[in-house]
C-alpha cells in the first residue's frame, strides 16, 4: 500500500487479465536476465509523513537558518510578500506542464507574457524570453548568442562581473572554443583603458555588470562609447531591484541584458532554484534561447497567448537549435511577476531607495567606528566593500554567534583585496539591526 | 462564470500599490547627492499599479484558465506527469531548511549538505552509478554537463579526435542540441522500425573519432533495448562512452540499473521520475550520475563527507568547472529527497511496476481501436498512430481530447513514427481514470467515422478555440504596450 499508487490487488489482477498474462514480472521479461536487479534497492523502508517530517526537522536543526543577513554577492535577502507564495501554491499553476496546449494553458501563457513585458520594460529592451536557470547560465547563453551572431570566438568580460558568473561563462566558452578575455579593475569598476586595449575586431561581445559585483554602479554609457566595432554585442548583467533608481541598460545601448531575478519572489533557498532572465533587441529576437510567448488570436478572433518562434528551439531544430534549454524556471518567473505586480511602480522605487539609503547609512556608521574604511570611492547601490585590519573570516565567526551573517570575504576571489568584505543591505534590515551589527563590528 | 480576459496592465491605476514598507528610519538624503545624474533613471519605472486584493483576484482568475495535474489526467509520454505529493511542498518551505544563504559557512549548513549528500547517494543506488552531482538545473542541462564529462575524459587521455556522438533518430530533441552546444558532432543514426538501435548501422560509425553514444532506455517508443549489452560492448571496444538519457527512468526503478547495463554517465529528471512539480515549465532538476572513471571531471564544488562533517570541495584540478551558480536546484532536490524517503526502495520498485502495468493495460485496450507503433510489451509508455482517415489527423484527436477534460498525450514525437500519440499513464492514476480515458478515445474513434466535424472543429468547449500560431510568428507581439 503506497499513498500515491491507487492500484488495488483487484485492479492489478483485472489489468493482468486484459493484457493476458499472469504476473507483473512477465512485463519485465524483455530485460536480459543478468541485468535484472537481484537485490532490492538499498534506500530504507517507506516513511510516513510523521517520520519524514521528523527526519527533515532533524536535518533543519543542523543548520543555522534565518540569520540576520548582511551578505549578498549574488543572493539577496529581500522581503517576499505573503501573496506570492499563496498564488504560486495554486496547483493549477504549479502542477501544470509546459504550456504546449494553449487552449488549456492560457493561465501560464498569459503570466509568462506579463512577465516578459515587465522584464523588457524594466531593462529598457524589446523582448524577453520566458526565463532561464539563473543569472550565470543566462550570461553564458548571452555570450553564445553574441558568438553565433557575429561568427567570432572571443568574449571580453569585466573582472567586476560576479566571479561565479564568470566561472560558468568560462565553462560554456571552453567547450565551444570561445576565448574569454578579462578586463582589469580600476577602483572597483571596469577599467576603460584596459577595455580599449582588449577589444578588437575579433570581439563577439563585451560583458559588464552594473551594479557590479562590488555593488558599484558602472558608467554603461561610457563603456558603450568605447565599443567601437559596430558588430560587437554589448551584454549587460543587471539587477532588477536597482532599476527602481537607475537608468536602464537599454537606454545605454545594450544588445543583450541578463541577470538573476531571485530578488523578486524567490527566497535564498541555499542557492536554487533561482531565476535567470534575458532581454534582447529586436534584431536579435530570432537568436534568443529558450521559450517565448506571443500574442495571437483564436479562430473566433479572441485575444490569446501561445508559445511562438519555436523554430529556434531544440524540439524543432535539434542540433541546429540556438540553445538546448527546455525546462526553464517558469514557476520562479510567475513568483517574480506576482511580486512585481504587488510592488508596482511606487513599490519598486521605494524598495530601491531604501536599499540605497540604508546601505549609505550603514557605511557611514561603519566608518565612524574607525576600524574600517570604504575600499572603492565610487557610487554604489546596496552593496559596498569595506577594508579592515582583521581577517573577515574571524569577524564573521564572531558575528555568527549572534545570529548575524556578516559581509562576504573577497580575498578568495580577488587575492589583491586582502581583509575586505562585501556588505549588503536590503530593505529588510531595520535601523536596530544595522546599529547592532555596526556595534559588533566595532568591538571585534 | 463570466470569462476574464484582462492583462494585469489593463487593471493598473495610478496611485495604487499592493506593497508596504516600514518607515525608512535613517537619513533621507536625495539620491543625486552621491550618484551622478547621468546614471539615474530618466523616467518612472514601468510596472502595473494594483492593490494586493486586485493582484490576488487577477492571478486566481488566470489560474482558473489552466489545466494542472491536480485538475485531471495528463498522459504525456516522456514527461512522467505523476502526482506531486503535498508533504513535499510543505517540506520545501521549512524555514530551517530553506532560509539559508548559499554563501553561509559550511558549519552552519550541515543539515542542507547532509540532505544533498544523502539524496545523491540514493540516486547513485537507484541508477547503479558510482557517484552523482546534483548541480544541473534541468534534464537538458544535465545532458550538457554529462557530455562535457565525456569530452573532458577523452581530452585527458589525449584523444582529441574523438568528437562524434551517435544519437538515434528516436531521441529527444535535447540530445542532439546538447551535443552541439558542448562542441561535439552529432551523428544521427536510423532506428529499426521497432525503435531499436540498428546494430549494423551503429557499427559503421565505430572508429577512432567516436566520443560516445546517447541512448534512452526504454526508448521513446517505450521499448527496452534488448541489445543493450551488445551495444555497450561495441561502444566501449571502440573507445567510446555510453550516455543514458534518464527521462524514462520511471520504467525500471528497482528492476534494472543503467550502471549495470554499461552506461558511464547519465542524467536524472527529478521533475519526472521523482515527483517534483513541473511548475508550468520548470524549475526541474537534472542531476548527473557517472562511473568512477569520470568522477575527476565532475563540476565543482563536490559535496564531500569527512569525519561526519560535510564540506564543499572546489579543489578539483580536472573538473570541467562550474555549470551554474551555487550548488544545484536545492528546493527541487529537497522535494525529490522527501519523495525517495516516502517511497523507500520497495515503493520505488512498486511505482515502476505499476507504471508499466498501467501502460500495458491501456495499450491492450486501445490497440483494438487505434494502430500501435510497436505491438509488444511496452514499458512505461506506448505509441498509437493516426488511424487512416481522409481528413482527421493526430492533432485533431488531441484537440478533441481537450473537450472531454484531458490533457492530450505527447503528439508527433518521436519523429520516426508518423502521427505519433505517446501515452504515459504513470503509476499514480487509478484504473477508473484510465478506463474513462480509454472510453473517450474509443468514442473519438467512432466520431471520426460518424461525426468527423466534431473532431475537426475541436476544441469547442475550452476557453479558447484553436490558436492562429502563424499570426503569432508573423506579427511578433511578445510584450504588451501600455
Amino acid at each position: 500500500m503506497f499513498r500515491y499508487i491507487p492500484a488495488t490487488e483487484e485492479d492489478r489482477k483485472e489489468m493482468l487479465d486484459v493484457i493476458g498474462i499472469n504476473s507483473v514480472d512477465e512485463l519485465f521479461d524483455d530485460i536480459p536476465k543478468n541485468l535484472k536487479q537481484s537485490q532490492p534497492l538499498n534506500i530504507g523502508a517507506p516513511m510516513s509523513e510523521i517520520e519524514l517530517k521528523k527526519r527533515i526537522e532533524e536535518l533543519g536543526n543542523k543548520n543555522l537558518s534565518n540569520l540576520i543577513c548582511f551578505r549578498g554577492a549574488g543572493a539577496y535577502d529581500h522581503y517576499i510578500p505573503a501573496a506570492v507564495d499563496h498564488l504560486i501554491s495554486r496547483s493549477e499553476f504549479y502542477t501544470a506542464y509546459t504550456p504546449y496546449q494553449p487552449e488549456i494553458s492560457q493561465g501560464t501563457l498569459q503570466c509568462i507574457f506579463e512577465y516578459q513585458t515587465m522584464i523588457a520594460d524594466l531593462t529598457g529592451m524589446f523582448a524577453s524570453n520566458a526565463s532561464m536557470y539563473d543569472g550565470a547560465t543566462a550570461a553564458a547563453e548571452a555570450a553564445m548568442v553574441a558568438a553565433t551572431v557575429t561568427k567570432r570566438q572571443e568574449i571580453v568580460v569585466s573582472k567586476s562581473v560576479n566571479p561565479e558568473t564568470r566561472k560558468v561563462l568560462k565553462t560554456y566558452c571552453k567547450f565551444r572554443d570561445i576565448k574569454v578575455v578579462e578586463i582589469e579593475l580600476d577602483e572597483g569598476a571596469t577599467c576603460i583603458k584596459d577595455l580599449k586595449d582588449k577589444i578588437s575586431d575579433k570581439t563577439a561581445g563585451v560583458m559588464v555588470q552594473s551594479p557590479n559585483f562590488f555593488g558599484i554602479i558602472e558608467d554603461l554609457d561610457e563603456i558603450r562609447e568605447n565599443i567601437i566595432d559596430k558588430k560587437t554585442k554589448y551584454i549587460v548583467y543587471t539587477d532588477l531591484v536597482a532599476m527602481g533608481i537607475l537608468k536602464t541598460p537599454g537606454e545605454s545601448g545594450a544588445d543583450i541584458v541578463i541577470g538573476d531575478a531571485q530578488s523578486f519572489g524567490t527566497g535564498l533557498t541555499y542557492g536554487g532554484p533561482y531565476l535567470g532572465f534575458m532581454t534582447i533587441t529586436k534584431e536579435l529576437i530570432r537568436k534568443m534561447p529558450g521559450r517565448i510567448v506571443g500574442e495571437s488570436v483564436d479562430q473566433d478572433g479572441k485575444r490569446c497567448y501561445v508559445l511562438t518562434l519555436q523554430a529556434r528551439e531544440q524540439h524543432i531544430r535539434r542540433y541546429k537549435a540556438t540553445s538546448n534549454i527546455c525546462s526553464n524556471h517558469a514557476l520562479n518567473a510567475l513568483a517574480a511577476t506576482i511580486h512585481m505586480s504587488l510592488l508596482g511602480r511606487v513599490g519598486l522605487e521605494k524598495v530601491a531607495e531604501q536599499c540605497y539609503k540604508k546601505a549609505n547609512y550603514t557605511l557611514r556608521k561603519i566608518v565612524e567606528t574607525d576600524r574600517y574604511k570604504l575600499k572603492f570611492n565610487r557610487p554604489f547601490f546596496r552593496e559596498f566593500v569595506i577594508e579592515g585590519e582583521e581577517s573577515p573570516e574571524i569577524i564573521n565567526e564572531k558575528l555568527l554567534k549572534d545570529g548575524i551573517l556578516g559581509g562576504y570575504p573577497l580575498e578568495k576571489e580577488y587575492p589583491e583585496l586582502k581583509n575586505t568584505s562585501l556588505v549588503c543591505i536590503t530593505e529588510k534590515r531595520s535601523k536596530l539591526e544595522i546599529d547592532s551589527f555596526v556595534e559588533r563590528m566595532g568591538e571585534i | 462564470m463570466k470569462e476574464y480576459n484582462k492583462l494585469i496592465f489593463e487593471i493598473s491605476k495610478k496611485g495604487r500599490c499592493g506593497y508596504a514598507l516600514p518607515e525608512l528610519e535613517v537619513d533621507n538624503s536625495p539620491l543625486d547627492l552621491i550618484i551622478p545624474k547621468n546614471l539615474l533613471k530618466t523616467r518612472d519605472v514601468k510596472l502595473p499599479e494594483v492593490s494586493e486584493n486586485g493582484v490576488i483576484r487577477h492571478y486566481t482568475r488566470l489560474s482558473n484558465k489552466n489545466f494542472g495535474l491536480d485538475t485531471g489526467f495528463y498522459p504525456l509520454g516522456s514527461c512522467t506527469m505523476k502526482y506531486n505529493p503535498k508533504i513535499n511542498e510543505v517540506i520545501a518551505r521549512n524555514p530551517k531548511m530553506v532560509n539559508l544563504h548559499p554563501y553561509q559557512p559550511e558549519e552552519s549548513v550541515q543539515g542542507a549538505l547532509e540532505m544533498m549528500h544523502e539524496a545523491a547517494e540514493h540516486l547513485a543506488e537507484i541508477s547503479g552509478m558510482d557517484q552523482v552531482s546534483l548541480q544541473p538545473a534541468a534534464g537538458s542541462h544535465g545532458e550538457m554537463a554529462g557530455l562535457m564529462l565525456i569530452k573532458a575524459y577523452h581530452e585527458k587521455n589525449g584523444d582529441f579526435k574523438r568528437k562524434n556522438i551517435i544519437v538515434p533518430d528516436s531521441a529527444h530533441g535535447t540530445n542532439p542540441s546538447s551535443v552541439q552546444i558542448v562542441g561535439l558532432n552529432v551523428i544521427e543514426i536510423k532506428s529499426t522500425p521497432e525503435g531499436d538501435v540498428d546494430i549494423e548501422v551503429l557499427k559503421e560509425h565505430l572508429n577512432d573519432e567516436l566520443a560516445g553514444f546517447m541512448l534512452t532506455n526504454p526508448s521513446t517508443l517505450g521499448i527496452f533495448e534488448k541489445n543493450i549489452e551488445k551495444i555497450s560492448t561495441l561502444i566501449h571496444e571502440a573507445g567510446g562512452l555510453l550516455y543514458y538519457d534518464g527521462a524514462n527512468m520511471n520504467a525500471i526503478m528497482g528492476k534494472a540499473r543503467p550502471g549495470d547495463m554499461g552506461f558511464d554517465v547519465m542524467h536524472f529528471n527529478l521533475h519526472k521520475t521523482f515527483s517534483t512539480p513541473h511548475g508550468g515549465g520548470g524549475p526541474g532538476a537534472g542531476p548527473i550520475g557517472f562511473k568512477s572513471k569520470l568522477a575527476d571531471f565532475q563540476p565543482v564544488p563536490v559535496i564531500e563527507k569527512m569525519n561526519n562533517k560535510y564540506r564543499l570541495n572546489y579543489d578539483r584540478p580536472d573538473s570541467i568547472g562550474k555549470v551554474r551558480s551555487f550548488y544545484g536546484n536545492y528546493g527541487v532536490i529537497l522535494r525529490a529527497y522527501a519523495y525517495i524517503l516516502t517511497m523507500g526502495g520497495s515503493g520505488l520498485e512498486t511505482a515502476s511496476e505499476t507504471a508499466v502495468l498501467n501502460a500495458n493495460y491501456m495499450m491492450a485496450r486501445l490497440k483494438e481501436h487505434y494502430p500501435v507503433a510497436v505491438d509488444k510489451v511496452c514499458k512505461h509508455e506506448f505509441i498509437l498512430t493516426e488511424p487512416a482517415h481522409e481528413k482527421i489527423t493526430t492533432l485533431d484527436i488531441a484537440k478533441r481530447l481537450l473537450d472531454f477534460g484531458y490533457h492530450p498525450p505527447t503528439i508527433y514525437f518521436p519523429l520516426i513514427i508518423k502521427g505519433a500519440m505517446m501515452i504515459e499513464p504513470t503509476e499514480t492514476e487509478s484504473k477508473e481514470t484510465m478506463d474513462e480515458f480509454i472510453e473517450t478515445m474509443i468514442n473519438i474513434r467512432k466520431e471520426m467515422e460518424e461525426n468527423p466535424e466534431a473532431v475537426l472543429s475541436a476544441p469547442g468547449n475550452t476557453l479558447i478555440k484553436r490558436v492562429d500560431e502563424g499570426k503569432a510568428a508573423r506579427d511578433i507581439v511578445v510584450t504588451h504596450s501600455w
